[in-house]
């Protein structure tokens, strides 16, 4: 990776912590309501990913936690602010919220708030893709809880079978909710798991953007390739709870300080700093610049957007005017 | 026109649409080289191929939902669920992703699937393959529901569900894969929308849907014979949302509703049908509306108990006849 893209994902890192940290305040100014799942600690999985990805072209689903993946993806951040607070001017227009940002156009297939409920989704789509002879890819980012799911068994099968052009990547943050994975999972290394389904996998340090890219770039090249899913385990962990209602009690604060020792962007920060790529005072300067671009470009926007009109509320639960709902033109 | 059975109608229609478009596709369990439990796609494997024509794995969940992820880019599905009774795996699929996309997406994306599947009572099949499972799927907002009484129906009502944008659940019935019935030759594009007048009458309307829209007509004949009452009977093909307008103009020229169910009664078709009747033409009514419906019990495997358990046109009749006083 060159030092150019190296200092670009650490801005676009700091940029999507500094982005998460302000939904919390805004969470607690009442901007922001439902539930609101948080990526703080795991930044590396999303952009060392999507580096290696062709976004714009692949297609990215996802959970409920996924700021982060959508504005890597190609979203405005302050669209997707504007969803937070609930505005028309959301990327869903104020009608899906925190756990639900699409952005068709840049090929985000959206948040899901049921665990594992994109599995089948992701093969769907890959099934389009294959059906359609296209090279993209699908990319699907869920946590290691989602595993526990009847769909993560279904989904591989047939990913498996009919050789989909689908990569899963496990967030592994060891948690699902407040239960940690020894406590729910027979299996700790999610990676194996997928071996039941002939599946090729790997597992990668997840805090480590650089380490994250290039495994995700033999994990694209076998499935954009046409050898069929891949499967990808990233080892992470999430600073906040679960969502904003979770008090985060069942962690011990040495395990914390552990995983803050490994921060995706202190890690990066630090070697670009030792390879006298960076100096500290630009990293301040960058933050300083990604706070002001937050507030002012972010914050404001969604803040000064209007509220969707309440003469709208039925809008966009069937199609409007479809001619084959009255059987096409024979009946008038 | 071509007198042919209901599942020749279904099998017409989805050759007729993968004919027609490339990324029309039909999958389930045992639809491609056994040719589908009911015949419904027989043939079809070997016309359009393994591709498009699909044998899935027993996943009902796992194959709705990659259904519903193809349609995101742009594929038709013409999902078969064996029985409704699975279709009870797939609902978290049907109803969280494809009932609601487009609402939560903003109105960019929608899950244009098709999911047919068959339901009610066959004959001693036992309690999980004996459902009727209509009101579950016309109780959510964001999903059409349409239900064929006969093939012409069953034939038109897949063609515009395979091209119509939304989600449509088509609900089938065990028991009249082999009805048969006149089916257009020429191409064939039935409303999902409305309701049909199966039985012109003046003195009571009789409400249907599917295999109970058959009760309703056979009972109008006995009350046509025996008490010289004439019987309206209103098909209604489409479950969600229910035609108002139809429903008003019957009761409206009638003044008098039974509606025939074959579910149990407890939220369903018929509570659903006297909520409009009231708030459509309640000063119309010269009866308070009845329902006949099955008894709200498992369905036994003992025949005698299974037919116990189920309405039939003696109990429509019965029920005319006590609202009438004869």
């Amino acid at each position: 990776m060159k030092d150019a893209d190296k200092k670009r994902l650490l801005r676009e890192m700091l940029f999507a912590r500094r982005f998460e940290e302000r939904c919390y305040e805004a969470y607690v100014e009442r901007n922001i309501g439902g539930f609101l799942h948080l990526y703080p600690g795991e930044e590396a999985c999303a952009h060392g990913v999507l580096e290696a990805a062709r976004t714009g072209h692949d297609y990215v689903i996802t959970s409920y936690r996924d700021h982060v993946h959508a504005i890597k993806s190609g979203s405005d951040p302050r669209a997707v602010m504007a969803e937070l607070f609930s505005r028309e001017t959301g990327v869903s227009k104020g009608r899906g919220g925190s756990m639900h940002i699409f952005d068709i156009r840049h090929r985000f297939m959206g948040g899901y708030a049921l665990v594992g409920g994109p599995f089948p989704l992701a093969a769907g789509i890959a099934k389009g893709i294959q059906l359609k002879g296209g090279d993209e890819i699908c990319i699907c980012f869920l946590g290691d809880a989602a595993n526990n799911q009847g769909t993560f068994h279904e989904s591989l099968n047939m990913a498996a079978l009919w050789g989909l052009p689908v990569l899963y990547v496990c967030e592994n943050n060891l948690y699902g909710i407040g239960t940690r994975i020894d406590r729910s999972t027979a299996v700790l290394d999610q990676y194996k798991r997928v071996a039941a389904y002939n599946i090729p996998s790997a597992q990668a340090d997840g805090q480590d953007v650089e380490l994250v890219y290039k495994a995700a770039v033999k994990a694209i090249k076998h499935v954009r390739g046409g050898k069929g899913p891949y499967f990808l385990e990233l080892m992470t962990y999430r600073y906040r709870g679960h969502s904003m209602s979770d008090s985060n009690a069942y962690r011990t604060r040495t395990e914390e300080r552990m995983w803050s020792k490994r921060d995706p962007i202190i890690m990066l920060r630090d070697r670009l700093v030792k390879d006298g790529k960076l100096t500290l005072q630009e990293y301040k300067d960058m933050d300083s610049a990604v706070l002001d671009e937050i507030e002012e470009e972010v914050i404001r926007f969604a803040a000064e957007s209007p509220e969707p009109h309440i003469s709208d509320v039925e809008k966009y639960v069937l199609a409007e005017n479809d001619p084959w709902v009255r059987g096409g033109g024979q009946h008038g | 026109m071509a007198e042919i059975m209901m599942w020749e109608a279904i099998l017409r229609a989805h050759d007729e649409e993968l004919a027609n478009d490339p990324l029309v596709i039909a999958m389930g369990e045992d639809i491609g080289v056994v040719g589908g439990t009911y015949k419904a796609t027989l043939g079809l494997y070997d016309k359009y191929g393994e591709k498009r024509v699909i044998d899935t794995p027993i996943s009902e969940n796992g194959y709705t939902g990659l259904g519903i992820g193809a349609s995101f880019v742009g594929v038709r599905p013409i999902i078969e669920i064996m029985s409704v009774n699975f279709s009870w795996l797939a609902m978290d699929q049907i109803f969280n992703t494809a009932a609601k996309v487009r609402y939560m997406s903003g109105g960019q994306l929608t899950a244009p699937i098709v999911v047919r599947s068959p339901g009610g009572t066959a004959h001693q099949l036992g309690s999980q393959h004996s459902a009727r499972m209509e009101k579950v799927y016309m109780g959510i907002a964001g999903l059409r529901v349409v239900t064929p009484s006969n093939p012409r129906q069953a034939y038109g009502l897949l063609k515009s569900a395979v091209r119509c944008n939304d989600p449509v659940f088509i609900n089938e019935h065990e028991l009249m894969y082999n009805m048969k019935g006149e089916v257009p030759e020429e191409e064939y594009f039935h409303p999902l929308v409305g309701s049909e007048i199966a039985r012109e009458g003046r003195d009571v309307t009789l409400f249907g849907y599917n295999i109970s829209v058959h009760w309703c007509l056979q009972a109008a004949g006995l009350l046509s014979k025996h008490h010289g009452i004439e019987a309206e009977v209103i098909d209604l093909y489409a479950l969600s949302p229910l035609d108002r307008d139809g429903i008003r103009t019957s009761v409206s020229k009638t003044h008098r509703a039974v509606i025939v169910e074959e579910a149990e009664p407890a939220v369903g078709v018929g509570a659903e049908v006297m909520a409009i009747i009231n708030e459509e033409c309640f000063f119309e009514l010269d009866a308070a509306p009845v329902r006949v419906s099955a008894l709200n019990v498992p369905i036994p495997y003992n025949h005698a108990l299974e037919k116990a358990a189920l309405p039939d046109a003696n109990d429509v009749v019965e029920a005319v006849r006590k609202m009438l006083g004869i």
